[in-house]
């Protein structure tokens, strides 16, 4: 058909006839049901393989549960795993890796923000096509080269200079996972302020705004959705790091005193599970523990990705398609 | 035919390694060998098995790490032909093994030094042991309180699920539980880091990874080296030990396995995972 059309003239291809024979009629209904088969399944997969982690660490954490019960994992903070006999509390591990978050949020959301607002609106355009994919290398370097920058480095630089007794503590894990968090956080803050659109801020100066104005009381709120969604993400990264914790938090299992003293070593759900996991006896009560610290863990950020979507969601319906 | 093609191929490979006594006469005989016992001597089983595959491509070894109590329990019921131990088999494991018709035969092959390291500024230079003990439990929380400088003490461990940590707690802590301020570290090169670039620390590693950036304290007055814990002198040591049911059939793959310490590449792996040979080569 085809080839015919080529080698013809122009005028053959409109005679031909636009009525489908039935075996084409039935070719394209079938290809297209396979197609949208095929595409379920992919789809399907992806969706089956959160459904089976969910449900592999709850059959694993559950011989925990059954035998310890809730009370001692939330209730208390002591994790003796391996004495005799075990305690299993994990309390402290808990704000441990709250702790560590909410250090990180600290520093990376207002250094990550006002980045995403210097590249969106202030430098010329062909400065931010530069400066943001090298800000977006950072989330390329491996968590554990930050992590023998944290220990080798951050640290003793700590101790010299603080007068820090240990220097792998809360506060350099905090600082390390900020840096890592940053470039998550400028990313998509910046898209979504970018989204926003040249005609809010041309209508925005339009009104007589200053550029100051425009920024802080147009663009920002318009784009507010994304900024958050950009903190939760950034809040996600941090919260499950791991490999960088477990080198540079000290992991001493307590709650500091007084309980803002960033500067005492604390253990998070993360690296517990990384440093312990390995060597535990498979069927050991150990190790389903493990399990069940894995499952708060992804409890927490199951529901953080819940809010996350949420956010989106309404961050699209803000911006509403207005790209430039 | 084909057997008698490989065992002379086996005599050929045998004769290009000198100096790995007991390894010459392998026969292509038994190859699934099944390995289990103690986290502490695990990882130099698990170093075993790698080298000893190179030369032995055609066997199959499989190394679990439970538990010393595991090991042994393993070997009477016959799950293992080796179980990898961290202490001597107890007199109940001895009469339940007896009563099953199992000899167990113990080949020590290597010891387990722990060295308890502080920063080389620190003017300490020998503890007691139950001072190590103080210190671990958070009885002793500055310096000062051992006669040294004024300065707040940062205990470093190992993670609990580590052969060293094991080790050190079975000597020092017995009964009693560190304290909660205490910060773990999953190796042992990260505890000689951590040590390294703070003042204040205190920790232990394998007397493999001891050097002249962090010192070693005398404990109890004996200072770890190669022949105070070859000797047993040092307290913080202990003979590692490979299991067998009766003394395995000389030209079998247990005994070769059981006598890999004492090649030169055995001894060299028993170094390289921070423990001390048995022998001196």
């Amino acid at each position: 058909m085809k080839k015919a059309a080529q080698s013809e003239a122009p005028a053959a291809e409109f005679a031909r006839s636009l009525v489908l024979t039935p075996a084409q009629d039935w070719g394209g209904w079938l290809l297209g049901k396979a197609g949208r088969a095929g595409l379920l399944l992919i789809t399907g997969t992806s969706v089956l393989a959160v459904l089976l982690i969910f449900v592999f660490i709850i059959r694993e954490a559950l011989p925990f549960f059954r035998a310890r019960g809730l009370g001692e994992a939330l209730g208390e903070t002591e994790w003796y795993p391996t004495h005799q006999p075990a305690e299993f509390g994990m309390l402290a591990m808990l704000f441990g890796s709250l702790y560590v978050t909410a250090g990180a949020l600290i520093l990376a959301v207002p250094t990550g923000l006002l980045t995403a607002v210097v590249l969106s609106d202030i430098v010329p355009f062909r400065v931010r096509q530069t400066v943001k994919p090298i800000i977006e290398i950072l989330a390329a370097i491996p968590s554990v080269a930050y992590g023998f920058f944290a220990v080798l480095v951050l640290a003793p630089w700590m101790q010299k200079n603080l007068g820090l007794s240990t220097g792998t503590n809360a506060l350099n894990s905090s600082v390390m996972l900020a840096i890592m968090a940053i470039p998550t956080i400028v990313s998509v803050a910046e898209d979504s302020l970018w989204a926003a659109g040249s005609d809010l801020r041309e209508a925005s100066y339009a009104c007589g705004a200053t550029r100051a104005e425009t920024l802080l009381k147009v663009v920002i709120p318009a784009a507010h959705s994304g900024v958050i969604a950009a903190i939760v993400l950034g809040m996600m990264r941090a919260l499950g790091e791991t490999m960088l914790v477990w080198m540079a938090s000290g992991n001493a299992t307590h709650i500091p005193t007084p309980w803002w003293d960033l500067t005492q070593s604390v253990r998070t759900m993360t690296a517990t599970i990384a440093g312990e996991l390995q060597e535990t006896p498979v069927g050991s009560i150990h190790r389903h523990a493990l399990f069940a610290v894995g499952l708060m863990l992804l409890s927490f950020s199951f529901l953080l990705n819940l809010l996350t979507e949420h956010l989106l969601r309404r961050s699209k319906r803000v911006a509403g398609g207005t790209k430039r | 035919m084909r057997k008698m093609w490989q065992v002379t191929m086996w005599a050929v490979l045998a004769s290009m390694l000198n100096g790995m006594p007991g390894l010459a006469d392998v026969t292509a005989g038994n190859t699934n060998l099944q390995i289990e016992g103690s986290t502490t001597v695990g990882p130099i089983a698990d170093e075993f098995v790698e080298a000893f595959k190179r030369i032995h491509p055609q066997v199959s070894i499989t190394v679990k790490k439970t538990g010393s109590g595991d090991g042994a329990a393993a070997l009477i019921d016959g799950r293992c032909q080796i179980a990898t131990m961290s202490r001597f088999m107890k007199s109940e494991e001895f009469q339940k093994a007896v009563a099953k018709g199992v000899t167990p035969v113990a080949h020590a092959i290597a010891m387990d030094g722990v060295c308890v390291i502080v920063h080389p500024s620190n003017p300490i230079k020998a503890l007691k042991i139950e001072q190590v003990k103080d210190l671990y439990t958070g009885k002793v929380t500055n310096w000062k309180e051992l006669g040294g400088a004024d300065m707040p003490v940062v205990v470093i461990s190992r993670d609990t699920s580590s052969g060293t940590y094991e080790t050190f707690s079975h000597f020092v802590m017995g009964k009693s539980r560190m304290f909660e301020k205490v910060e773990y570290v999953n190796s042992n090169p990260q505890a000689y880091s951590r040590v390294t670039t703070t003042p204040g620390a205190v920790g232990y590693v394998g007397l493999g990874f001891v050097d002249e950036k962090v010192k070693a304290l005398e404990i109890n007055g004996v200072a770890p080296n190669r022949k105070t814990i070859q000797s047993g002198r040092y307290p913080l040591s202990r003979p590692l030990f490979l299991f067998t049911n009766g003394y395995p059939e000389l030209g079998s793959m247990v005994h070769a396995f059981c006598t890999f310490y004492l090649s030169e590449k055995g001894q060299e792996i028993v170094e390289a995972k921070g423990f001390v040979p048995v022998t001196n080569y």
